[in-house]
């Protein structure tokens, strides 16, 4: 089989993760984009390992290590989602703005930490 | 010797730093303070009192000791005579550089030294530095500042003395500038009352403002002769039109220090210190040093004559003004003060008519007489607890002593045989009379109006003072900082003493210079004593017509032009003082609205700027990877397009 092949298939994976991870609104979705990245790569390393012949398949052993940690990655990554559907009663990533900065209250001059702006209910912090 | 002049120098400022430093060292009270300042009587600060007593007395007393040693031994040398009129009196001369100071051009050395001028000039400031001190003692009994107050005193002496001793110019300038720190200090030492305070300013940028000149004036002779020695530069050859620049410019700083006419008007408001302050700083040594100066630079001065010219027309008119306002003051301290400008202008007269003898001798004396009257006028101010001459009268039973020592020197001040000022007053106008130059019938004719009219004032304020009815009432209740309090009594002889060991010289000192040689003409001194006579015959005549009214009546409409010194004051607030306030409001102005605008409207863009930028942190994490991607692969591109 040609390396074409499987290079084209990881970059339409790849490219179908970064539309998820910009584009949905749902935050699991957002994560399991994530993962179709991963493993974007995850065939990428596979198929140019059997291309080159790499003796010691270091590309396979590299895949291995990527799966562990998207394990890993995608368990925190649900945790944390679940934390945040606890507080906020959503997972919809467009209203959660608790990033962004609050507009100064009265004029100039008076400025707040950043770290202060927590918002008190989802989505009342957009600009 | 140099060792002994430094010696003279050094004692007085050790005892400025004794004063400032040492004085409650091992004496702390734990009393609060308000509480210290109640019990001057007793206790600790008694003890600091005592202790800065000492600190200024002592060593004023070593540098007097010293000084008289110096004269002896100078009179006994037989160094370089220098043509010049003191080589005959001290024939001696020592000259000492302690230490050159390379700056890269003009070398600066300090050098120190003594010829007959020095000596005599340094008699004078050492003598009336102690005899002030000693009736400071008395004056400022009750004042709790007095260890700053003696310790200042003791550094302006110090300083004087360094004006008076230098060899080098810029030594010389280091005292003069230090002087004029001193006289600011001692002028606002009473600082709590604002009028003081304002007096203190006026005479340190007043001063300041000739300082300048001369300092350049300095710089000017010493480019122009490659060294700042005195020595170099009188021996130097200059030419004429830098040496007449040069001297217009020591002109500047002659005027302001010694008060007179353009820069006369802070010695007045000058009186707002303590009166043995106006006895020392403003009538006998910091106010002559500008006449010494130039008596010290006397050649150069000589080789330019039209800077003698100005000099004349200065002094001819700063004489007569100064006169006419002397006799219509009502505060007995601006009175003296009005006269000493009018006697300060005699010497510069005198030095414009080309006799630095005559300058220097009537220097002497009237350092001495003058002290004495300032101090017998603060006995005076002290018993009665006012200035104003119309608050005094009849003191002549209550204060003797006052009365006799007064006595003497209003008889020198007004010309009178055999006072001290006769002779040194004669010896100026005969030098008037036989000087050069086309303003000289100008300037013996107003020397001689104002041998009139100082006689005048001499008698109307010693008949106001002494004579009549009594006009003392007890104050209810000294200003704060004032030790005015009436007790009807002579002052402790802490202040009589200096007061009548100074009336000696007063008295004798004309009469000493002519043993040592000061001729006396006669035709001009009968002149002088007849015009004296009779400016102060006409006074005693209104006086004895009227003893309740002021005799300065005479002067009829322009007695309120003379008493506010010819609206002087007012004509510099209207063309300086308001002129420069407007510019620095309007300086204000311009910093609050345009260099302050500027920075916060540089503030505000960037605020509004970023507010725009702020628009894309609105908290939506996908927009920022999107703005990261965009990034990278505009990166990604600029790569590949690139390379």
């Amino acid at each position: 089989m040609h390396v074409v092949y499987p290079v084209v298939v990881s970059a339409l994976l790849f490219s179908i993760g970064v539309y998820g991870v910009l584009a949905r609104r749902n935050a699991i979705l957002v994560l399991m984009s994530v993962e179709l990245m991963l493993n974007a790569v995850n065939l990428n390393l596979v198929a140019f390992d059997v291309w080159l012949g790499d003796r010691l398949h270091g590309g396979q052993v590299l895949t291995l290590f990527v799966s562990v940690i998207a394990a890993a990655e995608v368990g925190l990554g649900l945790a944390i989602v679940l934390a945040v559907f606890r507080t906020r009663r959503t997972v919809d990533v467009d209203r959660l703005r608790a990033l962004a900065e609050v507009p100064p209250a009265s004029g100039p001059g008076s400025e707040r930490p950043a770290g202060s702006a927590v918002q008190p209910a989802d989505g009342e912090g957009a600009p | 010797m140099t060792a002994v002049t430094a010696l003279i120098i050094l004692f007085p400022f050790a005892a400025a730093a004794a004063g400032l430093l040492a004085t409650r060292l091992g004496l702390r009270d734990p009393r609060p303070r308000d509480a210290r300042v109640r019990d001057l009587e007793t206790g600790t600060e008694r003890a600091v009192y005592r202790r800065a007593a000492w600190f200024a007395i002592a060593p004023g007393a070593v540098s007097a000791a010293l000084t008289v040693w110096l004269a002896v031994s100078l009179a006994a040398g037989t160094g370089v005579s220098g043509g010049r009129f003191w080589s005959e009196l001290f024939p001696g001369r020592a000259e000492g550089t302690l230490t050159p100071v390379e700056t890269g051009s003009v070398p600066i050395s300090l050098t120190l030294r003594a010829d007959g001028l020095s000596v005599l000039a340094g008699i004078l400031v050492v003598v009336v530095a102690l005899a002030v001190q000693v009736y400071s003692v008395g004056y400022m009994r009750d004042e709790p500042r007095y260890p700053s107050y003696s310790a200042f005193v003791s550094l302006f002496t110090s300083a004087m003395l360094l004006v008076v001793y230098a060899g080098d110019l810029i030594v010389l300038y280091v005292g003069w500038e230090i002087m004029g720190l001193c006289s600011y200090l001692l002028i606002g030492h009473w600082w709590e009352d604002r009028a003081n305070s304002r007096a203190a300013v006026k005479a340190f940028l007043v001063t300041r403002l000739g300082d300048v000149g001369f300092l350049f004036g300095i710089f000017t002779l010493g480019m122009a002769a490659g060294s700042f020695r005195i020595d170099d530069v009188l021996r130097a050859d200059i030419p004429r039109g830098v040496l007449i620049a040069a001297t217009l410019l020591l002109l500047a700083g002659v005027a302001g220090k010694s008060a007179q006419v353009p820069l006369q008007t802070w010695l007045p408001d000058a009186m707002a210190g303590p009166t043995p302050i106006s006895a020392l700083i403003h009538a006998a040594t910091m106010v002559a040093a500008g006449i010494f100066v130039v008596a010290r630079l006397y050649p150069a001065f000589l080789a330019a004559p039209p800077t003698l010219d100005v000099l004349g027309v200065v002094a001819a008119v700063g004489m007569l003004g100064a006169a006419l306002a002397a006799l219509a003051q009502d505060d007995l301290k601006r009175v003296l003060a009005y006269s000493t400008i009018s006697q300060l202008a005699y010497m510069a007269a005198a030095l414009a008519a080309g006799s630095d003898r005559a300058a220097m001798f009537h220097l002497v004396s009237h350092g001495a007489f003058k002290a004495l009257l300032f101090l017998c006028a603060g006995l005076v101010i002290h018993h009665v607890g006012s200035n104003l001459i119309s608050h005094m009268g009849g003191l002549r039973t209550a204060l003797p002593v006052t009365f006799w020592t007064m006595t003497i020197g209003f008889a020198a001040l007004a010309g009178l045989p055999p006072a001290s000022g006769f002779f040194s007053k004669d010896a100026v106008i005969s030098a008037i009379e036989h000087g050069a130059g086309p303003a000289q019938p100008f300037v013996y004719a107003s020397a001689l109006l104002t041998v009139g009219v100082t006689g005048a004032y001499a008698a109307r304020a010693w008949l106001r003072t002494f004579f009549g009815p009594a006009r003392i009432e007890p104050l209810a209740e000294p200003p704060p900082g004032v030790a005015h309090v009436f007790d009807g009594r002579e002052a402790p002889p802490s202040m009589l003493w200096p007061a009548g060991v100074l009336a000696v010289p007063a008295l004798l000192l004309g009469l000493a210079g002519v043993a040592a040689g000061a001729e006396v003409e006669w035709g001009a001194a009968v002149v002088g004593f007849a015009v004296a006579l009779l400016g102060a015959g006409v006074v005693y005549a209104l006086w004895r017509a009227a003893p309740e009214q002021d005799p300065a009546r005479l002067l009829g409409p322009f007695r309120v032009p003379c008493e506010r010194a010819f609206h002087v004051d007012a004509a510099y607030a209207a063309l300086v003082a308001r002129p420069v306030l407007r510019l620095a409001r309007g300086v204000v102005r311009t910093d609050a609205r345009v260099v302050d605008g500027a920075v916060r409207g540089s503030g505000r863009a960037a605020l509004g700027l970023s507010g725009l930028v702020r628009l894309a942190q609105n908290g939506n994490a996908q927009l920022y990877v999107t703005g990261l991607l965009a990034g990278l692969v505009l990166i990604a591109v600029a790569a590949v397009v690139l390379t």
